[in-house]
């Protein structure tokens, strides 16, 4: 049979360089790089090159790089490379494409084209360093008054909350799907941040129990792993709907990821296919949901809020204003350019929208009914800076949720084949050697420094704004300005042009 | 005194610590210099390979040091810091050291050539190299 | 404390090292009969080769003795031990111990041959004296005839290989290296030597010497410009054997074995006095008993360990070991342990690995050519390591920490 697939990188070894220690050939976990005894000549197979930089980075002599073939098609914008090469993948499989985190397709990234403000003269903007500068986070339903007692004291009506240090909380990402070194980083981090990391629909493996202070313990379709110490393992719960890379399709973890310590976390037996299902078989509207969120509140004594998390999809402010009428205590919304360990490429790179426009869509539509104080908000979906943070914030979130740069602080280079279970960082892997690279001694320092990094710059940039507290900022949209930007988005997006 | 410590737990394999212990060794500036083009000179630390398990081993500088002890020509000190070092002009390369090792840490120069042997290179970056270069923290230095 | 220390080899050094560990205030008197500094004494046919050089031979820096704050008298020879009195004399001056070290060593035996007198050129293979006169008598012409194929002889023989016209080599045993290999392990050494154009009589003796001439007890008759005798040593035990001192142990086969009898701490049977190095028997693990282990480093160690008996330091109970490493002409050998038991051999194209186990232990070990990191098989034989609870067959392959099992590996390089 022909292959009509030409490799789509390149490895490129500098002979005048290379010391031949064969680094590149005992840390490829696809087995580019190859050493020929006889010839003593090290060569590299360019077809299974994922382009992941393991190799780029441990050589000790700097020899390698990796380059993007400049072989080509005939050009054309219809049918790019990337078209035509997925249709020669289809042709001979026969099967469904799949790929691996956030989309790579150019759809407008809004935050791109917002704006921060600052102040000038007018009004006085605040040193950080100088002044307190309070980003503390409550998640939750807040109280909508305040009550006088007869005796002048106050009484507050009290919701389960979770409480951030800083409004940064890392992504769902379930054992599995992420190796448990990986997840040992974001527990550990998590706990020194005082923020939560979320188990993802996994389970929750047994030496992680005593990270429960920072846990938050997801609930999804195929209900895996899920059991009342579980339940109660977390501060918060959250039901899985759906995920910004697949709206409206389940998950499928292969069999071969399914490992003894995988299989007893997620409580099915070894080597077989996880699959969950596409719906929640229990809900077929919001009165189900609720049904499930009480459930879930009666399992652990209304004492932990409840997070319904969906994907962003067409009617996502109607959807969300069901969810903060069905109990739910935080409604996270993750975006058509969030990460996936897995997900079909054609469902990941065409179906969902935006975060930016679900959120603002979201908070508008919250704030109109009256509502927006029933639910704590949180959106997902490629915040990729503290700038993001800024801004989804300002547009009307509590807090956000990050994913792909957590990974990418433990080390992921965006190579986007998670699904081949054969990271060479360890991360997207349960393949004991592979997992064993990552050492979360270093990777859970390397998410503090980042989460601590992001702090520091929201705190400078809200300085910048004259706002010296977190809650002042939150939907504060006249802090943000669109820039080349239509009226129509605008208008989704509740602000105004720059200049105006 | 500071020592270096390893952790089989993390040790990938990867064997960079032994090249840079030769590139530390070796004064060059630049790496490949180290190997004149793909020559491996003996390394003052070495990784094991034994059924899956990997880690690294170089002297530990013991507190009772057969090597300097069996020397014979006295050519095997210690320095200010405690590190069991080689004085390569009065080795002869008798090689009784690396009978007495009992870690096998010392590393044959060639027959009658000087030993090598880890010194704790601490000095060129207050970190031993094949510490700085552990991708994976497999090797430590710390005080004992 | 007065602390007197006979002798200036490397048991003398290993004594005042440790003595200073202990006790920075009391007196340390060293005697030798040598002049020099102490130097290692297998250096000697390293120096004729040319390995080093006399400046860097010292087996300390030059200020050792004074930093140590030792007064070294060199040249001067004890000549009388008076234990009951605590005293010794040198140069007919009688100084006061509390604590007293012989480490006297060893001296060449030349066995008594008609006609030796008569050879002018006549040396035997121990000191650095013997290497300097040997030097400037050696030349590229010169014929040199070494008495003795054991580790001293031969390392004559590799020392002068450089400098000698030609080399013969004569023992009475059947093959070199008799007390360090075995048959077929001295083979290969000697085919090596053979190689490199050093002639060799074996099964044979030397019957009557003339000036410039030795005739074999088989006939052969060797032209020589220079003789070295090393057919042996005997340790100097007569200063501690006149003083009363026990200085033999009767083996089973009712030969003595001849050497200063110590105990575990190198105590003597004499009241404050010790003894280390060459002029004592040492206890051989692989034997269980004590016997002459004449090596460099058990001097050095039992010198540092009488020296903290001496000051009151740490005293343990050491295992000691017959352990040999060392080249001849390009082939390398180390060796350690005694050859009994059942013997497992390895041989790859440029090395011949043989060990020795016997009673679930690894007795001794012979490695030519390849040898790297043999010291933990040397350390399995001083630790009577049960072989039971390791990986012998990984270790015999290539010996690595791993095989010796993880929490041995994790006890030794984990923090």
């Amino acid at each position: 049979m022909i292959d009509y697939i030409q490799p789509d990188y390149e490895v490129v070894r500098n002979k005048d360089l290379c010391i031949k220690c064969k680094v590149c050939v005992r840390q490829c976990a696809n087995e580019v790089h190859q050493y020929d005894e006889k010839r003593d000549v090290l060569y590299a197979d360019n077809s299974k090159c994922v382009n992941c930089h393991r190799c780029v980075t441990l050589c000790p002599a700097k020899a390698l790089k990796i380059v993007k073939t400049d072989h080509c098609f005939k050009p054309s914008a219809n049918y790019t490379t990337e078209i035509i090469k997925d249709i020669y993948r289809q042709a001979d499989t026969g099967g469904v494409l799949l790929s691996s985190m956030g989309t790579p397709k150019d759809y407008p990234v809004y935050w791109d084209k917002m704006l921060i403000n600052a102040s000038q003269v007018t009004n006085p903007s605040i040193d950080p360093l100088r002044e307190p500068m309070e980003i503390k986070t409550f998640l939750g339903r807040k109280p909508e008054t305040v009550k006088y007692r007869e005796d002048g004291s106050i009484e507050v009506e009290k919701f389960p909350n979770l409480e951030l240090k800083t409004p940064i909380m890392f992504s769902a990402m379930s054992y599995g799907s992420i190796s448990k070194n990986a997840h040992l980083s974001l527990a550990r981090a998590a706990e020194q941040l005082g923020i939560f990391y979320n188990t993802g629909e996994g389970g929750l493996h047994e030496d992680l129990y005593k990270y429960s202070l920072n846990t938050i313990v997801q609930v999804a379709s195929g209900r895996f792993g899920v059991h009342e110490d579980y339940l109660n393992a977390g501060q918060a719960i959250e039901i899985k709907i759906g995920q910004g890379a697949k709206p409206g399709i389940g998950g499928h973890l292969p069999g071969k990821k399914i490992g003894p310590e995988v299989s007893r976390t997620r409580m099915i037996p070894m080597g077989t296919d996880a699959i969950s299902p596409a719906p929640h078989h229990d809900i077929y509207s919001i009165e189900d949901l609720r049904q499930l969120v009480f459930s879930l509140k009666e399992a652990t004594n209304y004492k932990k809020p409840i997070i319904v998390k969906i994907a962003a999809v067409h009617n996502i402010a109607a959807i969300a204003s069901g969810i903060a009428r069905s109990g739910a205590d935080i409604i996270a919304i993750d975006g058509i350019r969030g990460g996936t360990g897995a997900a079909p490429s054609r469902i990941r790179d065409n179906v969902g929208m935006p975060i930016e426009l679900a959120l603002a869509a979201v908070d508008t539509r919250l704030r109109d009914e009256g509502i927006r104080n029933n639910v704590g908000l949180v959106v997902a979906g490629s915040i990729r800076s503290s700038a993001d943070v800024v801004k989804a914030i300002a547009l009307g979130a509590d807090a956000v949720y990050i994913g792909t740069p957590a990974l990418l602080a433990l080390g992921c280079h965006l190579c986007r084949s998670c699904h081949a279970g054969k990271c060479n960082w360890g991360i997207a892997t349960q393949n004991p050697e592979l997992v064993r690279r990552l050492n979360p001694d270093i990777g859970y320092k390397r998410l503090v420094n980042l989460v601590n990094a992001w702090s520091h710059e929201i705190m400078e940039m809200m300085g910048g704004m004259g706002i010296n507290s977190i809650e002042a900022l939150r939907g504060n949209r006249l802090m943000l300005r669109g820039i080349g930007l239509s009226e129509k988005e605008l208008e989704i997006l509740g602000i105004k042009h720059a200049g105006e | 005194m500071k020592r270096v410590y390893v952790n089989e737990e993390w040790c990938l394999g990867c064997h960079l610590c032994e090249y840079w212990c030769v590139f530390s060794a070796s004064k060059e500036t630049h790496f490949p210099f180290a190997f004149d083009g793909g020559a491996k000179p003996p390394a003052g630390i070495r990784v094991e390979d034994y059924k899956g398990i990997n880690f690294a081993v170089n002297c530990r500088h013991c507190e009772d040091p057969l090597c300097l002890k069996g020397c014979i020509s006295g050519a095997l000190s210690r320095d200010e810091s405690g590190a069991v070092c080689v004085d390569k002009t009065k080795c002869v390369g008798c090689h009784t050291c690396i009978a007495m090792c009992p870690y096998g840490a010392i590393v044959s120069g060639g027959d009658n050539m000087p030993i090598k042997k880890c010194q704790l290179c601490a000095s060129r970056d207050h970190v031993p190299q094949c510490v700085a270069h552990c991708p994976n923290n497999a090797i430590v230095f710390e005080e004992e | 404390m007065k602390y007197v220390i006979i002798g200036n080899g490397v048991a003398s050094v290993g004594a005042i090292e440790a003595i200073r560990k202990n006790d920075k205030e009391g007196s340390i008197t060293v005697f030798t009969d040598e002049t020099y500094s102490c130097y290692g004494r297998p250096l000697i046919s390293y120096y004729l080769e040319g390995k080093t050089t006399l400046d860097k031979m010292g087996y300390r820096g030059e200020n050792f003795y004074k930093e140590n704050n030792v007064s070294l008298m060199l040249g001067r020879p004890v000549t009388k031990l008076d234990a009951e009195n605590k005293k010794v004399t040198a140069g007919g001056k009688k100084y006061d111990y509390d604590k007293l070290l012989v480490a006297t060593g060893s001296s060449p035996f030349v066995p008594p041959t008609p006609g030796y007198e008569k050879v002018k050129n006549k040396f035997t293979f121990i000191r650095l004296s013997d290497a300097l006169a040997i030097e400037k008598k050696v030349t590229k012409k010169s014929k040199v005839l070494i008495v003795g194929a054991g580790l001293t002889g031969l390392k004559a023989a590799e020392g002068l290989y450089p400098r000698a016209g030609k080399i013969t080599v004569v023992d009475m045993a059947d093959r070199v290296l008799p007390a360090v290999m075995d048959a077929e392990s001295s083979a290969i050494i000697q085919k090596h030597l053979e190689g490199k154009g050093i002639k060799f009589c074996l099964n044979d003796s030397v019957r009557e010497y003339s000036e410039t001439a030795a005739t074999l007890a088989g006939g052969a008759k060797i032209d020589f410009d220079v003789l070295i005798t090393s057919v042996g040593v005997r340790p100097n035990v007569a200063l501690v054997q006149d003083a009363g001192g026990v200085c033999e142990r009767m083996t089973e086969s009712g030969r003595p074995f001849r050497g200063i009898v110590t105990d575990d701490n190198q105590k003597t049977s004499l009241d404050d006095v010790y003894a280390a190095g060459d002029c004592t028997l040492s206890y051989d693990v692989t034997i269980g008993n004590t016997r002459p282990l004449a090596i460099q480093p058990n001097a050095y160690l039992q010198g540092e360990m009488a020296g903290n008996a001496m000051s009151g330091g740490i005293t343990f109970k050491r295992n000691y070991l017959p352990v040999n490493a060392g080249g001849f002409i390009g082939l390398h050998i180390i060796t350690a342990g005694s050859y009994v038991g059942e013997a497992t051999t390895v041989r790859t194209e440029n090395s011949f690995h043989r060990f020795f186990v016997k009673d679930n232990r690894l007795m001794g070990f012979i490695q030519i050519g390849e040898y790297s990191r043999v010291g933990i098989l040397t350390d399995m034989i001083r630790k009577c390591t049960p072989i039971g609870s390791v990986d012998f067959q990984e270790l015999i392959r290539e010996p690595k920490l791993a095989a010796l099992g993880m929490d041995y590996v994790k006890a030794v390089l984990n923090k």
